[in-house]
């Protein structure tokens, strides 16, 4: 009993600490697990934990559980549960702490397609300085379902034939400095 | 004549054309002046903030960073660019760490910020500085009898907007300000499922549905958004929507710019009309 007591809470810690350092995780620990978040998520009910939970998760340290759901990747940044959480722990940006968290430490799940299109937006925005929608769309659908493209096709050519999706990327002239902006940011490592 | 930085953003140079396309014009007629900031990248967008902050925030940061050489406010007309920029300069203000290596990072491509710009929405510019009255002294083709619902989206009133976060009526009283009626309905400032709408089509098209759905019952004619995400989703996928839930929605989704536009008597083609999916030709023509 007293060793339990002992090593449980460094493993707590450690994961709290871990979403604190990240931009906007900082005031995790301040929630009263009122569960206002998770009343106001419109998209909730598909969250493996939902907010209130993951919160509480994140708190007791169940890492792995947790950095492995499907639950932040359901965030749609609405911010309906920041501005109404009476402890001002902003859980949007929490859950984008551990999405973060998740792409860092390999474990984002498979069973959702948004880790997939979220780097596939980075790629882009990386390679030409601008994102290019069509792009990154073809290749989330490659990488993940391609027959799901054929469902989305008709949104495509009805935006392609009211000349809202350009058959080339925009590429900005300061590619080299960009670049070179980028590659610095990555040696310097995680954000803290 | 009043001058900003202008920030378009990656949307409003392809999906969201009718937006990037309409701004111009109309900020001509309303003596606004937008200086394009020279050479500007994508802000990062929150799918670059769920994956690595620091790279996140230098990507963000080179627009902050050129914007800051200029000396006015940026005015950017997407809802997601304003949070994002918004965000990491806060962050940037805030944190001293973050600020200290987002810095170095800026420094190898010759560039520093010392957090001297103010990030602005484009709607917020309209409200505030342009003012609803202001607008309306301008208005030569009244709206008169068209019934609007005013789509305020999330991220132009949240975390950190204008107005109201929960009850907003900003965008209401531009679109009074043109002699639309702007009908009251409860879900103005609910979310469309913003990009979920890829990767999970079935939730963000379930939120759609709603919003459509209360739109309608409140009686409007067609929706207003600034968001280019928001009307990509209401628009482009309203065809999904109806084979999905069995509906028959043929709500025109304007951006509010398109809308201002045509009370200010703007040639349809210079609003870009013809790009809205689903057409707004015909609640527009008596106005036309």
């Amino acid at each position: 009993m007293a060793e339990t007591m002992v090593e449980a809470p460094a493993v707590k810690t450690s994961f709290v600490d871990e979403v604190c350092s990240v931009p906007g995780g900082e005031a995790i620990r301040s929630c009263i697990q009122c569960g206002m978040c998770t009343g106001s998520c419109p998209t909730a009910n598909n969250w493996d934990y939902q907010p209130r939970r993951v919160i509480a998760m994140v708190r007791a340290g169940f890492r792995e559980e947790l950095l492995s759901s499907n639950s932040m990747w359901f965030c749609a940044s609405c911010y309906t549960c920041t501005v109404r959480c009476p402890r001002d722990i902003k859980p949007a940006d929490i859950m984008h702490a551990l999405e973060v968290l998740a792409v860092r430490s390999g474990l984002s799940t498979k069973q959702s397609r948004t880790p997939v299109m979220y780097q596939c937006f980075v790629d882009s925005a990386r390679g030409n300085g601008r994102v290019y929608e069509l792009g990154m769309m073809i290749k989330l659908f490659l990488k993940t379902n391609p027959f799901a493209a054929i469902k989305l096709a008709p949104v495509g050519l009805g935006l392609f034939l009211h000349g809202r999706l350009p058959l080339r990327p925009t590429r900005i002239k300061g590619m080299k400095e960009l670049k070179a902006i980028m590659d610095k940011a990555k040696k310097l490592g995680g954000a803290k | 004549m009043k001058y900003y930085s202008y920030y378009p953003g990656c949307s409003a140079e392809a999906t969201a054309t009718p937006l990037g396309l309409s701004v111009l014009p109309v900020a001509r007629a309303l003596d606004i002046d937008l200086v394009e900031l020279e050479d500007w990248n994508c802000c990062g967008s929150t799918p670059y903030n769920s994956v690595n902050k620091l790279e996140a925030g230098a990507m963000a940061a080179r627009n902050l960073a050129l914007a800051e050489k200029t000396g006015l406010d940026l005015v950017t007309p997407c809802s997601n660019c304003y949070v994002v920029l918004t965000s990491v300069n806060t962050h940037l203000k805030e944190l001293p760490d973050f600020r200290e290596k987002v810095n170095e990072a800026l420094a190898a491509g010759n560039l520093t910020y010392d957090g001297g710009v103010k990030v602005r929405h484009l709607a917020e510019v309209l409200y505030t500085d342009i003012t609803p009255e202001g607008i309306s002294s301008k208005v030569t083709n009244p709206l008169e009898g068209l019934k609007v619902a005013s789509y305020y989206g999330c991220q132009l009133v949240r975390p950190n907007g204008f107005d109201d976060p929960e009850s907003p009526h900003s965008l209401d009283e531009l679109v009074a300000s043109l002699g639309a009626e702007a009908v009251p309905w409860e879900l103005k400032a609910r979310c469309c499922g913003s990009s979920l709408i890829m990767p999970e089509p079935n939730v963000a098209l379930g939120l759609i549905n709603k919003l459509l759905k209360n739109a309608q019952e409140r009686g409007a004619q067609c929706l207003v958004t600034p968001c280019p995400l928001c009307q990509i989703n209401l628009d482009a996928y309203q065809s999904q929507v109806n084979s999905k839930f069995n509906t028959s929605y043929n709500l025109p989704v304007l951006f509010v710019t398109q809308l201002i536009g045509v009370a200010l008597g703007i040639p349809a083609k210079e609003l870009a009309l013809s790009k809205n999916i689903v057409s707004p030709m015909g609640v527009l023509a008596p106005y036309l």
